[in-house]
């Protein structure tokens, strides 16, 4: 493959050489009704210029047949079904199995964007952990006023268990996925932490491998960083977590079940790694030791990775009527005989009110200004926010602090005043539980919609990992809002991903 | 290997079996009412689902047509093809992590197969060809299975459920059909006779073995020693029970921290109860008390099975 010198522009511009005549019709008509205006595209500069790192997809695709181009999405289609990839949307009865959509293009980021993006990750991360660890013990940061005694402990994730004990290495965070947006300015910054259960790395794999079968050419000649060592990276990652005196430590994952919206990505993960997957009615506790039941009797755990919710491990310690956890597991990991990843408790960093407060925290715990800015956030506790919020419901972007997967959230420019009432009337009953954002126009990245090209907003997840040090595969899961104009990229709210091609 | 796992193995194994043991027979069924020959499709029918363990729902209407659709494609009727593979892919999908990728895809395939609306074209213009796919689709399930899974404890759960599903399975429809099967006028097979017990040695994929051990030459007595007692032939109740019994030794191989001894003697007694009895033994006897003595003794493993490898105390592991 040749890549293409010197600018190539679009729309009502001639194209320039090298392109070929056949190739320009292709383009064009590719590029449809492509449109261009105040957020970043990811392919496209402000004046229709393919950016310098696009141009060898541009040339890609110019260079196929619209029926190549299809014949690639139906194989592309046909291998997620065939696999099973498949997650489960809550609140349908029928058919809640679906193919999690898949967008044929790769979204592109170059290395010094990747470095960035890396740089400050590993410096928040960290700060987070900071928080955690002191919360749960010393409290300084609240003691030093730097952040609302209040807001934390009337955080619904904070788990008053946790005070006071002692966590394998201090890692109270060792899976984390952030949501990176990218602003008009071209700026990535962070919209929120997911430091509970975070998922979706399997869509990042498996939608890698699906590339590479579609796009083999350009792959290689692209040369893009992998990422198929995350599974490695994760084992031992919690190999480095495992309790004292455990050299050969039994590692599982924990899974809430088959009907669970990532049990595919449980699944995946768990043959990955090689480890067993196991569900709360697996495992039993004894003297504060956690077994699982094997066909050749009682084996010991010595490490879990939890993928169900801190409401739901325990019924002795947490929510008593469910029935997904395993009875007793709490008291086991107080008494040391059993890790469990990521720690309890954990969700009240990932408040959305908390998050407020992040940049605080780095410079707090390390004295650095942070690598990777805030969304502006509006706390509706505070009267002045909330009264500024509540003027601006239509331009604003509600979300409950508790809440993730897109739930719960009001979008201000696409909501009816039905809407903004209820929320008003919501906020007003319990401001703690709210935090309004401005809605921003985040960056929008070139899809395959029927046979032509259309920007969607698109958002980022990268996957950190924290054991004996931190860890970040290049690249991430792009998500993409697969409906015109949407700004909700969730799985469960009509999203769709992209792989992404973090370049040498 | 965790005992939830060994479950859902063991029954994702049985219900594609058991798919499989009523395509045959439904194919064998439906090809034999094209012949009259005296029975008539009733009776024929209430015989099939007899054989097939008599599972409710399955009366007779009528209509050989809408009895086979429902049989093949009624979800909701609990001894149908789409229920079973239904079962074994929701069994499957419990232990995804388990099972090999390919081994997933092609039970994953054949799923999405029978629920496609190509399936019911296919059964309106010939149902033998829905028949055909669907054990298509379950042999390339096993084939793949044996190639790309380890063979590990987790195979041997399923190559568990596969023989004793079979085994039992083997058992009933000879119960069904050996009264007629002896109570037939002796000497030479006639045309329509000979048709009947061909029919019953295809219900097990074995006409071709049978020729090949005893020729052509079908009579009622051979057919019941080849298909109770031969040792070599894999849908024999004596090869299932063989390799029952070596499933659990190799299970316990793997593991070996616990002997199930009770399991062994009893799938040892059925072992010794096929491999040391002749034909003649069982024809002089009573054949029918026989076939019923090896399906409760199937009945015994499964619970055995249950109570070694799954469903144990808590209090008795420990103290082990």
């Amino acid at each position: 493959m040749h890549f293409v010198t010197g600018s190539l522009n679009f729309g009502k511009k001639a194209l320039i050489e090298p392109m070929s005549a056949g190739h320009q019709v292709e383009l064009q008509s590719l590029f449809g009704d492509y449109v261009l205006d105040r957020a970043f595209d990811e392919m496209r500069e402000g004046n229709g210029d393919v950016r310098a790192h696009y141009r060898a997809l541009a040339e890609t695709l110019a260079g196929l047949q619209p029926e190549e181009l299809q014949r690639r999405k139906q194989s592309a289609d046909l291998s997620f079904l065939n696999q099973g990839i498949t997650f489960t949307v809550y609140g349908r009865d029928e058919g809640t199995e679906r193919i999690f959509p898949y967008d044929l293009l790769p979204r592109l980021i170059t290395s010094a964007e990747w470095d960035r993006i890396e740089r400050g990750l590993t410096q928040r991360i960290t700060a987070l952990n900071l928080f955690l660890r002191d919360v749960y013990s010393d409290a300084k940061i609240l003691n030093d006023k730097i952040i609302p005694r209040d807001l934390v402990y009337s955080c619904k994730h904070y788990r008053r268990q946790m005070r006071g004990l002692q966590v394998p290495r201090n890692v109270y965070i060792a899976v984390v996925g952030s949501d990176l947006l990218r602003l008009d300015s071209g700026e990535f910054v962070v919209l929120e932490d997911n430091l509970r259960v975070p998922s979706g790395v399997s869509y990042m794999l498996t939608n890698r491998r699906v590339m590479k079968r579609t796009f083999p050419q350009m792959f290689s000649s692209y040369g893009v960083r992998p990422i198929e060592h995350y599974p490695q990276l994760l084992l031992a990652t919690l190999r480095s977590l495992a309790p004292e005196g455990r050299p050969e430590p039994n590692i599982v994952l924990l899974t809430p079940g088959v009907f669970n919206s990532a049990y595919f990505e449980h699944t995946y993960l768990a043959r990955q790694m090689g480890i067993d997957l196991v569900e709360g009615r697996d495992l039993v506790t004894h003297d504060n030791v956690v077994y699982m039941r094997t066909t050749d009797g009682l084996k010991r755990v010595d490490v879990i990775y939890r993928r169900v919710d801190d409401d739901f491990s325990d019924p002795l310690v947490f929510r008593a009527d469910s029935s997904l956890g395993c009875p007793g597991l709490f008291n086991a990991y107080r008494a040391g005989n059993v890790t469990v990843s990521n720690a309890f408790g954990t969700g009240l960093a990932d408040d959305k009110a908390v998050y407020a407060y992040v940049p605080r925290m780095i410079k707090y715990y390390l004295d650095e200004d942070p690598i990777l800015p805030n969304v502006e956030t509006y706390l509706l506790s505070e009267e002045k926010d909330r009264k500024h919020a509540l003027a601006n419901l239509d331009k604003l972007v509600v979300k409950a602090v508790g809440e993730s997967g897109g739930y719960g959230m009001l979008i201000g420019p696409q909501s009816t005043a039905h809407q903004r009432e209820e929320f008003a009337r919501q906020i007003e009953a319990n401001p703690r539980n709210y935090i309004a954002q401005p809605t921003l126009a985040f960056s929008r990245a070139p899809c395959l919609i029927g046979d032509q090209l259309e920007p969607r907003h698109v958002d980022l997840r990268p996957y950190v990992l924290f054991g004996d040090k931190i860890n970040i595969v290049p690249g991430g899961l792009t998500r993409v809002a697969l409906e015109k104009g949407s700004l909700v990229v969730n799985s469960s709210q009509g999203g769709g991903s992209k792989d992404t091609w973090v370049l040498e | 290997m965790l005992s939830r796992v060994a479950d859902s193995l063991y029954w994702m194994s049985r219900y594609l079996e058991r798919a499989e043991n009523t395509v045959r027979q439904l194919d064998v069924t439906m090809t034999l009412m094209l012949d009259s020959g005296g029975v008539n499709a009733e009776e024929r029918w209430s015989r099939m689902v007899a054989a097939l363990g008599n599972p409710e729902g399955l009366d007779w209407d009528g209509d050989l047509d809408s009895m086979a659709r429902k049989l093949i494609f009624d979800s909701l009727c609990t001894s149908s093809v789409t229920y079973c593979i239904n079962g074994a892919r929701e069994n499957a999908r419990q232990v995804r992590e388990e099972i090999s990728t390919e081994q997933w895809q092609r039970l994953n395939r054949l799923y999405h197969q029978i629920h496609s609306p190509m399936a019911q074209t296919q059964f309106s213009s010939s149902i033998s060809d829905v028949l055909l796919t669907t054990l298509d689709g379950i042999h390339l399930f096993q084939g793949v299975g044996d190639t790309t899974m380890i063979h590990g404890q987790g195979w041997q759960f399923i190559r568990l459920g596969r023989h004793l599903e079979r085994a039992y399975a083997t058992a009933t429809m000879l119960e069904v059909y050996q009264p007629e099967l002896f109570h037939s006028p002796g000497g030479e097979a006639t045309g329509h006779q000979y048709l009947e017990l061909v029919g019953l040695l295809r219900c097990c994929t074995a006409f071709e073995a049978y020729c090949q051990v005893y020729t052509a030459d079908v009579a009622a007595d051979r057919i019941l020693e080849f298909v109770l007692l031969n040792r070599d032939f894999p849908h024999a109740i004596r090869y299932c029970v063989d390799s029952i019994r070596t499933a659990i030794q190799d299970i316990e191989h793997t593991g070996g921290r616990r002997s199930p001894v009770e399991l062994n003697a009893s799938v040892g007694r059925l072992h010794a109860m096929l491999g040391f009895t002749t034909i003649r033994e069982v024809l002089d006897g009573d054949p029918a008390a026989f076939l019923h003595r090896i399906r409760q003794q199937c009945l015994a493993i499964h619970e055995l099975i249950y109570r070694y490898y799954v469903q144990y105390s808590i209090q008795s592991a420990l103290a082990a």
